[in-house]
């Protein structure tokens, strides 16, 4: 297995450099610049324009740019904003915990929601609990998350008034109001993602575990007299939660790269909104530092995802 | 309105027959902006009115945080390389500058200790040069005095071109010296009529001499007080997220007594303009939200929660259609839209004049944009009541119909109408927003009618108005027959507004349509004008010139305005805030209050 990573992982350097190229170049081909907003203010000289651009190195030719680039990451300098002159790896960090924090817990209901609703679902198939759940996931990830959002904030805050509906990375309080407060305006966007999520998974552990509760060694765990409980949770689900693992490492990139849809809704400042806001404004330091770390984070996590199944499930051997 | 009618105006104004108002509204009413409408009686010599904010807290504190919700929240805080108002106004949270202007173009003393007249011997003879007394026992929020050093030096610093300030334009000629600690002076290379722009309201201000000193030029942008700023205003800096949340604590020693009101003050930016107004109006979250670009039913709705109210702040922002002169469809010398080239249907003033009144103004003010787009006939702003007498708006499609009969152009197959060979088949452009995606359907249909088919074309707002040559979409390129869009007026006087109809500065590819006149109108009289204008000594035969230019433009049809676009905002039913069209949303930040 020892030999698998070492190949792993030295693949994993050339892929990365090359994701960072076709970055580059998109963002050095794609239309508009950081300084628009200059160009169409008629108070502000071309000159002026020119003269950002120029200090900025925004016209050197694209490959010097990507060298440039290349050995400063390389040396732990990601850059600075080309808008507010703020580094980087600042601008990330102040949004890291917010996004972890969100997104994460929604991953974590996700979770909490789907295994156990799958699992019963599939253990009673066709019956009415079964059809029910069946019905709400497929609503719910059919459903978009804008609306749904819209849809709780419409209910919860505005009609009802019990929850905030504009989320604050700050709030000066102490001890359990602290909480109570983060957890008061955290509910909805958690709810919203964390169901969206939870819809999908639910189907996923569904099937898995549909398919595993058919096999003969499950009929013989329960002809030799092991309790209904026992089969599920000890022989059943344990391998049919294989496949889900999987599925749910693969997903893990995506706390990073955040839920840009819901963080644009609830006004949460997490790294999805930065990055859609670095695009809006062609602010190419910042796009290509998150895109880069969501990267690593994508290869970083297909290893795991790897690494885990072939660990679960000692049927499968790496060479 | 002639010269000779606005000299006999101010003098009505002046022997105190015509309230001060009443002339600055029909100044307004005929294609001027307020505050050069005040300009006009302080150099006759009428004197500058003190607006009264309304205050009524007796002492400094206790109301709590003012809550602000900026959709678009900015992402630094150096006043002198704004691009935009959300750095402006995230900036004015902490600086000031010497005045501001208010609703009614009146300069309001800041950081002055009065307003220079030709009185209090502020305002030279010659219109030359300017002597600004400032206040004493203004500090900073390090408790530095501010004098005249710090007014000096912030016009070195935006003069600088490696500062690469976006005032460059308003501070490069002038000349600032400082007479004492607190007295400045600055001089103008010809005389000015529109003295008040320097240190003035948006483009005026103040950053501390003692911080900033060593990072001036190409150092400018690594200053740290760019992301933590040190200024005179009510609140002092405590914290900022880029385009999350900026923060501040009252200031205790704020130059003005018993202000501000509040102990803290947050701006939260992202989301969208809809849900900042629900945050305002229905569940109070936020005390004020700014720039509502919401349509008017939805503002409506809104408001009868009763939490909060709209307020729409006249400027002079105005949504209008442009019909090409020249030809975008056919390259000449390589150039599509090239001056050397005319458009086939549009150079007919036939055409130019029935688009003109197939255009449903007060519809689209009516069902699109309600309060917050008023229809009007002038390029230069126009409220309801007084209209200017010059130009006149019509809706006619009967009247349209024969105009085009009269012309010649004959309707033909499948009912578009042609003319030697022309059919009057356009493509009409625009951004993707709702209001404008409604207003170009309510224009072709009415053009139906009249036998005109358009064709509608909408392009993302980020590419129309990115200004990036690359791209064929672009508003600079105008590479179709029509486009329609809300341009704006960043200050109060209205000579560079009005030169973007100027020959010389044509959009073209050999500049990468980097310049301003992307209507490629061209007009002699009008250049006539202008260059007079930028000349003209006399502020009162200024102001005819520029109602002649507004009407030149007008009369042409070149450009159909649409409706003059105000600006709407919400706050709380208990939060006092003046606002001002000619200035920042928060010019008036230290005076704002809660009632009890």
């Amino acid at each position: 297995m020892g030999a698998y990573h070492l190949r792993r992982l030295l693949i994993a350097v050339p892929s990365l450099l090359g994701i960072s190229v076709v970055l580059f170049t998109v963002l050095a081909l794609a239309p508009g610049d950081p300084f628009e907003e200059l160009a169409t203010n008629p108070n502000v000289p071309p000159e002026v324009r020119l003269a950002l651009r120029a200090q900025l190195g925004l016209d050197d030719p694209v490959w010097q740019r990507y060298w440039h680039w290349l050995t400063s990451m390389l040396q732990g300098d990601w850059g600075f904003s080309f808008v507010s002159r703020i580094d980087v790896d600042t601008l990330i960090l102040q949004r890291l915990p917010v996004t972890l924090a969100v997104i994460g817990a929604s991953q974590v209901l996700a979770l909490l929601v789907a295994l156990p609703v799958g699992i019963l679902a599939a253990v009673r198939p066709y019956s009415w609990f079964d059809r029910i759940a069946s019905t709400i996931a497929f609503v719910g990830f059919s459903l978009p998350t804008f609306f749904t959002g819209l849809l709780l904030i419409l209910l919860f805050s505005i009609h009802l008034g019990w929850l905030p509906f504009v989320f604050k990375a700050d709030i000066e309080a102490t001890g359990w109001a602290w909480w109570w407060e983060h957890i008061k305006q955290s509910i909805m966007p958690v709810t919203v993602l964390g169901l969206f999520q939870g819809a999908t998974w639910m189907r996923y552990v569904r099937s898995a575990v549909l398919d595993v509760i058919r096999l003969d060694y499950v009929t013989t765990a329960r002809s030799k007299g092991l309790a209904e409980k026992v089969v599920v949770t000890k022989h059943v689900v344990r391998n049919a939660l294989i496949p889900v693992v999987t599925l749910v490492a693969l997903q893990m990139p995506s706390v990073f790269g955040g839920a840009i849809v819901t963080e644009q809704i609830f006004r949460i400042p997490g790294i999805g909104s930065l990055l859609i806001d670095a695009i809006l404004r062609n602010d190419t330091p910042v796009i290509m530092a998150v895109t880069f770390v969501f990267s690593i984070l994508v290869i970083f996590f297909n290893l795991v995802a790897d690494v885990l199944y072939g660990w679960l499930d000692p049927r499968i051997s790496y060479r | 309105m002639q010269e000779q009618d606005i000299r006999g105006l101010i003098e009505d104004v002046r022997t105190g027959h015509l309230p001060r108002r009443s002339f600055i509204q029909q100044m307004v009413g005929v294609g001027l902006t307020a505050p050069m409408a005040s300009m006009l009686l302080m150099h006759a010599g009428v004197a500058n009115a003190q607006t009264a904010l309304p205050y009524k807290p007796t002492r400094r504190g206790g109301g709590g945080t003012l809550k602000l919700l900026w959709w678009q929240g900015p992402v630094h805080l150096n006043p002198h390389w704004a691009t935009g108002t959300k750095e402006q106004e995230g900036s004015r949270m902490f600086y000031e500058p010497l005045a501001g202007w208010d609703p009614d173009g009146n300069l309001y003393p800041v950081l002055a200790a009065e307003i220079p007249s030709r009185e209090n011997g502020g305002l030279s003879a010659d219109g030359r040069s300017v002597t600004w007394k400032l206040k004493r026992g203004v500090t900073w929020h390090d408790g530095q005095p501010f004098t005249a050093d710090d007014v000096v030096f912030n016009w070195e610093f935006i003069k600088d071109p490696a500062t690469s300030s976006s005032l460059i334009a308003t501070y490069r000629d002038i000349q600032v010296v400082k007479v004492d600690s607190h007295t400045v002076r600055v001089t103008f290379p010809k005389p000015s009529p529109f003295w008040a722009e320097p240190f003035v309201g948006t483009s005026g201000m103040m950053i501390p001499k003692h911080l900033f000193a060593p990072y001036i030029g190409a150092k400018s942008r690594e200053a740290p007080m760019n992301m933590a700023p040190v200024g005179t205003g009510p609140y002092k800096f405590l914290d900022f997220k880029p385009g999350d949340m900026l923060r501040g604590t009252a200031y205790a020693n704020y130059h003005i007594p018993n202000r501000p009101h509040f102990d803290a003050i947050e701006m939260k930016g992202g989301g969208d303009a809809v849900s900042a107004a629900r945050a305002v109006l229905q569940t109070g979250e936020y005390d004020y939200a700014w720039n509502l670009q919401v349509e008017d039913e939805i503002l409506k709705r809104l408001e009868n929660g009763g939490k909060g109210k709209v307020t729409i702040t006249s400027g002079a922002n105005i949504e209008f259609i442009q019909l090409n002169p020249t030809d975008p469809w056919n390259e000449v010398e390589g150039e599509r839209a090239s001056i050397k080239s005319r458009h086939p249907a549009f150079s007919d003033p036939a055409v130019r004049q029935a688009m003109s009144l197939l255009v449903d103004r007060k519809a689209v003010e009516d069902f699109i944009y309600g309060r917050t787009g008023v229809a009007t006939a002038n390029f230069l702003n126009n409220p309801p009541r007084f209209r200017s007498p010059n130009m006149k708006f019509e809706f006619n499609i009967d009247k349209a119909n024969k105009v085009l009969d009269d012309a010649g152009w004959k309707r033909g197959a499948g009912g578009i109408r042609e003319k030697g060979g022309t059919r009057l088949k356009f493509v009409y452009q625009t951004s993707v927003n709702q209001p404008r995606q409604k207003t170009q359907a309510i224009v072709k249909d009415a053009c139906a009618k009249a036998g005109i088919d358009l064709e509608l074309k909408s392009v993302t707002a980020a590419v129309f108005f990115g200004g990036d040559f690359a791209n064929p979409d672009t508003y600079q390129k105008f590479w179709c027959d029509m486009q329609m869009f809300t341009t704006t007026m960043t200050q109060p006087d209205p000579q560079v507004f009005m030169e973007q109809y100027c020959s010389w500065v044509i959009a073209q590819k050999d500049n990468k349509w980097a310049k301003r006149n992307i209507l490629r109108w061209v007009n002699a009289d009008y250049d006539a004008a202008h260059r007079a204008a930028q000349a003209e000594l006399d502020p009162v035969k200024r102001a005819a010139l520029f109602i002649r230019m507004n009407d030149l433009v007008c009369s042409s049809n070149h450009i159909i305005p649409v409706v003059f676009r105000p600006r709407p905002s919400a706050a709380g039913t208990k939060l006092v805030a003046p606002l001002s069209g000619w200035d920042n949303d928060l010019w008036a930040l230290p005076h704002w209050y809660k009632e009890a």
